[in-house]
């Protein structure tokens, strides 16, 4: 367990290095997780107490937001006055992205198999 | 009582509290949606976050209080994302063969995300700063942020609109899809949806649904970082050009 929380940091680090050196736009941990990809492509497997590690804190990801979305409280005065319309803007624009990204996938896939099934 | 105050004033100041009351809220909050039968409206998250938000509001403690007990749940957000390599890699083998199908829907989610944001509110008569603070609201944070700033916008209502954002997808993505008649074996599309439109708050509810979904939910979340960063400079430019 030890050896996976220290690859997991370690590639955090080396993203997070990679990040500042190279100016990239996206955040640390995205660039370690896909050097940690690329690493696993290498080996050819995932080692077991990998899989049991990474696998154990991914099943309680959502728990790891809630100190981000307590963070509202900080900023109430930001939406004072205007949170109704952006709630409306947020549901509207969130739904429409999630059936639009899902119905084009399902599209793609059934024009490459050329043939039913999502 | 007295006493009883005076210890809840010393706990208070201490990290301890705030951290067991993140832990205790999201576990009672998750059995709760449990016993419910899987509500999507009482998205553990959702509950969570209602919940101490009530609790500082009621106990007058501000936010850096709050948040060094919190931070040691909210460092592991790091680590996470990088353990999301794992998963992915269990997928590894349908990869290439879902190259094409999954950067068409990437893109067609991507410019959904920015410029459904960006229309609606403008119809609405949103200010020009707040629509620039919307457009990036599909991404995670550190990147949403950093968008917002270069194009004008106000990183901190960025902020806010993202973890909203990650709510309202986790919250009503499920729901909607089984109306559009995605079933339990389309974790595929149900997970890569969640991800482009509702970042990290998306993926963990992915994971809720399944391993696979998680792992396109991962995909699609590091994907539409790297788009939505290209992308919204350029539509905030046509933008300017058209107000």
């Amino acid at each position: 367990m030890i050896g996976t929380i220290a690859l997991l940091l370690g590639f955090q680090l080396t993203g997070e290095a990679a990040v500042r050196l190279l100016d990239l736009p996206v955040p640390g941990p995205v660039v370690g997780m896909v050097m940690l990809f690329a690493a696993l492509a290498i080996r050819g497997a995932v080692p077991d107490e990998v899989s049991t590690v990474a696998n154990g804190l991914l099943a309680h990801l959502a728990l790891l937001f809630v100190p981000a979305g307590v963070g509202i409280i900080a900023h109430t005065d930001r939406l004072e006055g205007i949170w109704p319309i952006l709630l409306v803007v947020l549901i509207a624009s969130t739904l429409m992205a999630v059936a639009v990204t899902a119905v084009t996938l399902s599209a793609m896939r059934r024009l490459q198999q050329g043939r039913g099934g999502k | 009582m007295s006493e009883l105050f005076e210890i809840w004033v010393y706990l208070a100041e201490r990290p301890l509290v705030w951290l067991t009351l993140t832990v205790l809220m999201y576990w009672a909050a998750h059995r709760l949606y449990l016993q419910c039968n899987e509500l999507a409206l009482l998205n553990p998250v959702l509950i969570a976050v209602v919940a101490l938000v009530g609790i500082l509001i009621v106990t007058d403690t501000d936010y850096g209080t709050y948040f060094e007990g919190a931070q040691f749940v909210h460092f592991l957000l790091g680590p996470a994302t990088v353990a999301l390599a794992v998963p992915l890699y269990g997928q590894a083998h349908r990869l290439r063969r879902m190259g094409l199908p999954l950067a068409v829907a990437l893109i067609a989610g991507s410019v959904t995300a920015v410029v459904s944001a960006l229309g609606i509110g403008w119809l609405l008569g949103l200010e020009p700063d707040v629509l620039r603070s919307l457009m990036p609201k599909s991404v995670t944070t550190p990147v949403a942020m950093g968008i917002s700033e270069k194009i004008g916008g106000l990183p901190s209502l960025t902020a806010v609109l993202v973890i909203l954002t990650g709510i309202t997808g986790a919250v009503f993505a499920m729901p909607l899809l089984h109306l559009l008649g995605y079933g339990p074996e389309d974790a595929t599309a149900k997970g890569f949806a969640l991800g482009v439109s509702a970042h990290g708050i998306g993926t963990a509810r992915a994971f809720q649904h399944s391993e696979e979904a998680g792992a396109f939910a991962g995909l699609g979340m590091g994907l539409n970082a790297l788009l939505t960063a290209l992308l919204v400079p350029v539509i905030n430019a046509l933008f300017m050009l058209a107000w």
